[in-house]
C-alpha cells in the first residue's frame, strides 16, 4: 500500500511538474541549512559549497536548497520533501537534523544522505565534519600573544562536544604561550542571532576582555569590536569586510572541495557511506590571512598552521589536565577522536561549569 | 485632508461571510506580486505556494501534521481570549507539557503497554495546567499583568528542558549531546490510513477538541459564562459569575491543550526530548486563533490556512529558489488583509475635509 502510495505520488509529481521534467536527467544534491543563507557565516559557507559544486559540475548537476530550517519537527518534512523531489544526494548540515536524515534515509534506500557533525551513521547516510578544533587552538595562540588583559571573551552557542572541544583546544593554545590566561564565557543559546551575539560581545568587553572569540554565526561580535577599536576573530567565514581593524583571522569552513568530491563520487557510482573528519591538512578547514597583529604573533600562528597541516602536532596532546586538576592525558599522549567527539569537560583555567 | 474610521451602523452579514475569502484572494494576488518583484513567474510562484502542496497524498499529510498543534493550542486560546485573559505563553505550556508526557517513556522506558500513551497525553495535560496555572494565580492573587508573566515563563521553561536534556535526562548513550534516549514503541501514536493518507490520532484528538469546544461555547453555561466574563465583567459579576475562578479555569483549559499539543509534538514527529522541539507552535498559535475569529471551525480552518503557508512557503524554496523570507512576507500580508477586511466591513472610511480650526457650533 505505501509503495503504490508513492508510486502515485511521484506520477502525480512528474505529470504536474513539467518543468521539471527537462532536468529529469541531470543528477540532482540537495541541501539543507539551519539558518538563512545570508548568514555570512555557516550556513552562508555550505551555501558557497554549493555554488562550488554549481560551478564546476553545473553541466551534470543541478542543485536545490532549504534554508532557515528549524532543528525541531520541520527537519524531517524539509529533508523528505527533498527526497520526493527527486534528489539523490542531499546533505543535511546541522547537528539537529540527525535523527530527522535517519528516518528520512530508512524511507528512501535508494537515495543517498551526507549529515555534518554527528554520529549515526546508516548504509545510505554519510557522515562529515571538519576538524575546527586545529583552527581554535591557533586563535587561542593569538589571543594570548596579542591581549594586553590576558583575558578573552568567548561567546558560544550550546554546549555540545563541537562548542566544548572548541573551547578546549583555544584554552591549550592560549596557554601554550601564558599559562595564565583566563576565558570569560557567554552562552547565547542560538547559533544565529545578531542582537544577542552583539549583547553578549559588549557585555565581554564591559568586564575587561580585550579579545572576542565566538562560536556562533554572525558577523555581530566582530563588528562591536571593531566599534570599540579592539580584536576579535571571524567565524565560519572571512569576515573582514565587517570588521577590517578588528579582524586578526577567521576559521573559514570550506567545504566546497569535499561536496565536489561526494556529488563526483556519487555520479561515478563510487560512493559509500563515509565516515570523514577532514582538517587544515585536507584543505577543509582554512585560516583567513592573519592581519591587525604583531609580527612575532603571526609567525607563531603560522608556524603552528604549518606543524598541524604536515602532522607533526595536534593540538590535543597530552599533558592536558581538567578543571579539578585531575590529569586526563598524560604527558605526548593524544587524545582520540572519539574522546573528541564527546568531549564534555573543560581544561584547568576555564572559568565556566558544564551542565553534568 | 485626512481619513477617519466611523462605525458602520449596521453590518453587512455577507461581508462577514465573504470577508475572509476576499483576504486570501487579495494575499494570493500580492504574493503574485511579491514574486514577480523577485523577477520569478507569478503564476508559477502561486501555483507551488498555494496549490502544489494540496495535490500529493503526503503534502496534504504534512498539511494535517503541521495544522495539528497549532489547532490544538489555539483552541485552548481561544477560551482565554474570549473570556479576557491574556495567555501569550503557550509555547511555555507546550514545552511542560512535552517534559511531563515524556516522564514515562524517558524515566521508564521499561513501561511499554497500551497505557503508555494516554498516560503521556494525560501528564502532557496536566503539566500544562499545572504551569498555566501560575500567571493565573498570581493574576488573581496580586494583581500582576498575565501578558508578562506568561511570556517570561516562556524563557523559564524552555531554560528548564535544555537543562534537562542536557543534564539528568541526557541518553549516556548518546556521546554527551543535549538528547534524551528514544521513545520506545508504545510512546509514539502509530499512524493509520485513512483513503490515501497517513495520519495519527493527533489529527482525530485536535478534530474531537474542535466539536467539543465548538459545543460548549456555543450550547452550554460555560460558554456563556466564558463570553459574558469576557465582555464584561460587571454584568458577568451580576450573574453570579466569578471572573477569578474564570481567570484560572481558562489558562489551565489552554495551558491544558498546549501541553496535549507538546506531548504530541515530540512523540509523533520526534522521538524524544531535545533543546529545540517546537518551531514556535505557541506563538504561531495566536495568530491562528485570531485569524479564525476565536470561533472552533474558523480556527481549524485557519490553523490548516497557516500550516499551508509553510509548506508554500518550502515548495517556492526548492522550486523557484526563493528565500524563506518570502513565505513570511506572504504569512504577514494575510494576517495584515484580514484584519483590514475586518475593519472595513465594521467600519467605513470618510475622508475628512481640512476642518476649521473652530468648527461652527451653530
Amino acid at each position: 500500500m505505501k509503495k503504490m502510495l508513492l508510486l502515485a505520488g511521484t506520477a502525480l509529481a512528474v505529470a504536474l511538474g513539467a518543468s521539471a521534467a527537462s532536468a529529469q536527467d541531470k543528477f540532482k544534491a540537495c541541501w539543507v541549512y539551519v539558518g538563512p543563507i545570508g548568514d555570512f557565516g555557516y550556513s552562508y559557507q555550505h551555501d558557497q559549497g554549493r555554488l562550488q559544486v554549481e560551478k564546476e559540475l553545473g553541466d551534470k548537476v543541478e542543485t536545490a536548497y532549504l534554508e532557515n530550517v528549524a532543528e525541531g519537527p520541520d527537519a524531517e518534512r524539509a529533508i523528505e520533501r527533498f527526497a520526493r523531489e527527486g534528489c539523490q544526494l542531499i546533505f543535511t548540515t546541522s547537528f539537529g537534523f540527525m535523527d530527522p536524515t535517519i528516518k528520512v534515509a530508512k524511507k528512501f534506500p535508494d537515495v543517498k544522505f551526507e549529515h555534518a557533525t554527528g554520529f549515526k551513521k546508516a548504509d545510505n547516510v554519510a557522515i562529515y565534519n571538519a576538524r575546527f578544533y586545529e583552527g581554535r587552538y591557533i586563535l587561542g595562540q593569538i589571543a594570548a600573544k596579542e591581549s594586553k588583559a590576558g583575558l578573552a571573551g568567548y561567546i558560544v552557542s550550546f554546549p555540545i562536544p563541537e562548542v566544548v572541544m572548541g573551547i578546549n583546544a583555544f584554552m591549550l593554545g592560549a596557554q601554550s604561550v601564558n599559562p595564565d590566561f583566563k576565558v570569560k564565557i557567554v552562552w547565547v543559546n542560538t547559533w544565529f542571532d545578531p542582537g544577542k551575539e552583539a549583547d553578549a560581545a559588549k557585555a565581554l568587553f564591559d568586564q575587561g576582555a580585550d579579545i572576542i572569540v565566538q562560536h556562533t554565526d554572525s558577523t555581530a561580535p566582530l563588528q562591536i569590536a571593531e566599534e570599540r577599536g579592539l580584536k576579535g576573530f571571524g567565524q565560519s567565514s572571512d569576515m573582514v569586510k565587517f570588521a577590517p581593524k578588528a579582524q586578526m583571522t577567521s576559521i573559514v569552513d570550506d567545504w566546497g572541495p569535499y561536496y565536489v568530491k561526494r556529488v563526483q563520487a556519487a555520479l561515478d557510482g563510487t560512493w559509500t557511506a563515509t565516515d570523514v573528519w577532514e582538517g587544515i591538512k585536507d584543505g577543509a578547514v582554512v585560516m583567513a590571512e592573519y592581519a591587525n597583529m604583531a609580527d612575532d604573533t603571526k609567525k607563531l600562528a603560522e608556524e603552528t598552521e604549518a606543524k598541524i597541516a604536515d602532522g607533526s602536532f595536534h593540538p590535543f596532546t597530552g599533558p592536558i589536565v581538567d578543571q579539578e586538576g585531575k590529569e586526563r592525558y598524560p604527558a605526548g599522549a593524544v587524545v582520540p577522536d572519539g574522546d573528541l567527539l564527546g568531549m564534555n569537560w573543560y581544561v584547568k583555567g576555564v572559568d565556566d561549569k558544564l551542565p553534568q | 485632508m485626512r481619513l477617519e474610521l466611523v462605525k458602520r451602523p449596521e453590518v453587512s452579514r455577507v461581508m462577514m461571510v465573504v470577508s475572509p475569502v476576499l483576504a486570501v484572494g487579495l494575499t494570493v494576488l500580492f504574493a503574485a506580486v511579491v514574486f514577480a518583484l523577485q523577477g520569478k513567474d507569478p503564476a508559477a510562484g502561486v501555483y507551488h505556494f498555494f496549490v502544489e502542496p494540496l495535490l500529493s497524498p503526503w503534502s496534504i499529510e504534512q498539511l494535517i501534521v503541521k495544522a495539528t498543534p497549532l489547532v490544538i493550542i489555539a483552541l485552548g486560546l481561544s477560551v482565554c481570549y474570549l473570556s479576557n485573559n491574556w495567555n501569550i505563553g503557550a509555547e511555555g505550556q507546550l514545552t511542560v507539557g512535552a517534559i511531563t508526557g515524556s516522564i514515562l517513556p524517558v524515566l521508564l522506558p521499561e513501561f511499554v503497554s497500551p497505557a503508555t500513551l494516554p498516560l503521556m497525553i494525560l501528564l502532557g495535560a496536566l503539566g500544562g495546567a499545572l504551569y498555566a496555572a501560575v500567571p493565573a494565580l498570581l493574576k488573581t492573587r496580586f494583581g500582576t499583568n498575565e501578558i508578562l508573566t506568561s511570556l517570561m515563563l516562556v524563557y523559564v521553561s524552555g531554560l528548564f528542558l535544555d537543562w534537562l536534556v542536557r543534564g539528568p535526562w541526557r541518553d549516556p548513550q548518546g556521546y554527551n549531546f543535549p538528547i534524551t534516549i528514544d521513545f520506545n514503541e508504545a510512546a509514539v501514536p502509530a499512524t493509520f490510513p485513512i483513503g490515501p493518507l497517513y495520519l495519527n490520532l493527533s489529527a482525530f484528538l485536535a478534530l474531537i477538541l474542535v466539536v467539543v469546544l465548538a459545543v460548549t461555547l456555543g450550547r452550554t453555561l460555560k460558554g456563556f459564562e466564558i463570553r459574558v466574563l469576557g465582555q464584561s465583567p460587571r454584568a458577568g459579576a451580576f450573574a453570579g459569575f466569578s471572573a477569578e475562578r474564570m481567570t484560572l479555569f481558562a489558562f489551565m483549559v489552554s495551558g491544558a491543550l498546549a501541553g496535549v499539543a507538546g506531548i504530541l509534538t515530540v512523540a509523533s514527529e520526534i522521538g524524544k526530548l531535545q533543546p529545540a522541539i517546537s518551531p514556535g507552535y505557541g506563538f504561531t498559535a495566536i495568530i491562528v486563533a485570531f485569524l479564525g475569529r476565536l470561533n472552533p471551525i474558523g480556527i481549524l480552518i485557519a490553523g490548516l490556512v497557516i500550516a499551508l503557508s509553510y509548506l508554500g512557503g518550502e515548495a517556492i524554496q526548492t522550486t523557484l529558489q526563493m528565500s524563506s523570507k518570502v513565505a513570511t512576507v506572504v504569512q504577514g500580508m494575510l494576517l495584515f488583509f484580514v484584519l483590514a477586511c475586518d475593519t472595513l466591513i465594521l467600519y467605513r472610511v470618510r475622508l475628512v475635509g481640512r476642518a476649521p480650526k473652530e468648527p461652527a457650533r451653530a
